[in-house]
């Protein structure tokens, strides 16, 4: 029976099935909602929140690419969100069971997740969606983040050192200061290229530059990215010219998580034809050239 | 479950006998919640609205939070009925719940050609969205009058032998004369009931929350409105009602039933807690339980109305 589905190779398959008409007795949940003990939420920067909690097994098991619905407190002063709020994976450590999110706070959800200490409980839901595909045949990536995409694309780092693929971070932000994982790509071996628009660096002609000479190099084999559609563009361009495949994270307004609702759906363009899909269900980290901005 | 296993929670729906009353609402319910669900336990299954034309859905934002809910304006998309017998059937087939399959069509006339081909086997039932505007009545949706109600149900009813559930919609004046419409023209139960019309504005932008304008609300914040609904229509008809609206716990499932409900759909709460309908299949075992009712069905109707109590017609009237 077909559980949340996972396409990463490195997936191991999934056990064979049991008895075939003891299906009651079969099945198991693959994404739970679970009160989740938060560990620490603290500012990181001018915008941007971390928070880590500690969760059970399943949650744990989350990928790189993957995201939590988030039922989030109510804030100081009233209204209570009704529905979960989405929240790409940040970071993960199986073996200590414990999730890792980066949060800006933006509206009624993340000013109720500010309020978070430590010892509280959130309702985490997860893990949903398809993530990253690390192909085993890589040997370097690229991965070009902006705003929320450099929380998403963080896992990518620990997931690909684990690989022995190399990978170079294109990290771009409005300042200096409002960066982030720069230091999580680092320690996990990567080169980190930061880019901002208060130093005239990350614009569309200057991030195609850099990500020329990496493919002029050997080192992208492929792009992965997240946050930025202008940038996103940059390298459906670049992709096409140099023949390279990647994968991008895509945000959109969601209610359910699941595929249930069609809240979240985005145009694709598969082979010249324009499919709708969920974001949430289908995706949300899609075949780069069949993104559309 | 060993809470379960001395409460009878079975219940009739027409000819369909159901392990227990809870189901999921038409279009908050997919394959996707099989990851977190085990349908096994479900009364039923209820697919999202299936069309014969292929239909994209509405602009986004399709769905606007409010205190207690949510609108949504969804659109409806639809891949069409081959994708849905070769795609989507086989997905429940394994399970053993019987599967409703939601139609909605344009005419009468494509109402019933839809159940016709979709009375296949797999198919346990037909709920026919009746709630979708009406193209022969100036778009007006089949469950806002009594004759057009009537109309299609006629049509539906000549087409299929399987069971007929007419999901109505609450933005009618009417709706007992519309459930009693329904039951004259051989309606095997009605689903009250479809989500509430409204909008909400953005005070940013000055423009309106969905991409539709309008949506329907649904939610905690139309429990009362729904519970009333249901009260005055199974008083009304002869036939089962499927309760519809706001349905986030056992007891509020629970309220239902006594209201005159034969079985609920829960939708927006699977939203907030995916797990939910197996919460309120074990909630209600529970209260049978500790109230020493044997069967979950002892709960149907059983409002206590003293004489002195009856409404007060002139206020409760439609037209007020």
């Amino acid at each position: 029976m077909a559980v949340h589905r996972d396409l990463s190779p490195e997936t191991p398959p999934p056990p064979p099935p049991a008895e075939e008409d003891d299906s009651h007795a079969r099945w198991k949940a693959s994404v739970v909602s679970e009160l989740a003990r938060v560990v620490d939420n603290r500012a990181i920067n001018a915008e941007y929140r971390h928070l880590v909690a500690d969760c059970g097994e399943e949650s744990a098991q989350a990928r790189p690419g993957q995201f939590f619905q988030l039922l989030c407190p109510q804030p100081p002063g009233g209204g209570q969100p009704f529905l979960r709020r989405p929240m790409s994976l940040y970071g993960v450590d199986p073996e200590k069971r414990r999730v890792e999110f980066l949060y800006k706070v933006a509206g009624l959800g993340t000013r109720g997740l500010e309020t978070l200490r430590a010892g509280d409980r959130l309702d985490i839901m997860g893990p949903l969606g398809q993530g990253f595909r690390l192909n085993a045949d890589c040997r370097h990536i690229v991965a070009v983040g902006r705003g929320a995409g450099l929380a998403t694309l963080a896992p990518l780092a620990k997931a690909a050192e684990a690989r022995g693929i190399g990978v170079t971070a294109i990290l771009s932000a409005r300042r200096p200061d409002l960066l982030v994982s720069v230091e999580l790509f680092r320690h996990h071996g990567a080169e980190v290229i930061t880019v901002t628009d208060s130093q005239s660096t990350s614009g569309p002609a200057n991030v195609e530059r850099l990500l020329r000479r990496l493919i002029a190099e050997g080192r992208c084999d492929a792009f992965f990215t997240c946050g930025s559609s202008r940038l996103m563009g940059v390298q459906q361009r670049l992709a096409r010219e140099f023949d390279l495949p990647g994968q991008v994270a895509m945000e959109q307004q969601m209610a359910c998580g699941i595929g249930l609702c069609h809240c979240c759906v985005r145009d694709f363009n598969v082979n010249g034809e324009i499919v709708s899909r969920r974001v949430c269900w289908d995706g949300p980290v899609f075949d780069l050239m069949e993104a559309l901005p | 479950m060993s809470e379960t296993r001395d409460i009878d929670m079975s219940v009739r729906i027409g000819g369909l006998t159901l392990r227990n009353p809870v189901m999921p609402a038409s279009g908050t319910f997919a394959e996707g919640l099989e990851s977190v669900i085990d349908f096994n336990r479900l009364g039923a299954m209820v697919t999202k609205t299936i069309t014969r034309e292929l239909r994209a859905g509405n602009p986004l934002p399709r769905v606007v939070e409010q205190p207690g809910g949510m609108i949504n304006a969804i659109g409806i998309p639809s891949k069409g009925v081959p994708y849905f017998i070769e795609r989507t059937l086989p997905c429940y087939t394994p399970y053993d719940t019987p599967l409703v399959v939601s139609i909605s069509a344009p005419t009468a006339e494509g109402f019933a050609s839809l159940a016709a081909e979709l009375s296949i086997p797999g198919v346990a039932a037909i709920e026919a969205n009746i709630s979708c505007p009406n193209i022969e009545e100036d778009g007006k949706a089949f469950a806002m009058r009594a004759e057009s109600t009537e109309n299609v149900t006629r049509h539906l009813r000549a087409a299929t032998n399987l069971p007929l559930w007419m999901k109505l919609t609450p933005n009618t004046g009417d709706m007992p004369e519309v459930a009693r419409a329904a039951e004259a023209a051989g309606a095997d139960a009605v689903v009250v009931a479809n989500t509430i019309l409204s909008m909400a504005i953005d005070l940013k932008t000055f423009k309106p929350c969905l991409g539709n304008i309008m949506g329907g609300l649904s939610g905690p914040a139309v429990k009362p409105i729904v519970l009333r609904h249901v009260f005055q229509c199974a008083r009304a008809v002869g036939i089962p009602v499927i309760g519809c609206g706001g349905i986030s716990c056992a007891d509020d499932a629970a309220e239902y039933l006594l209201a005159g409900a034969s079985a609920v759909q829960v939708g927006t709460a699977t939203f907030v807690k995916p797990a939910v309908m197996v919460d309120i299949i074990d909630g209600l075992a529970t209260f049978c339980q500790r109230r020493d009712i044997p069967r979950v069905a002892d709960l149907i109707g059983a409002t206590v109305i003293e004489e002195a109590d009856e409404p007060d017609v002139s206020w409760l009237s439609p037209a007020s």
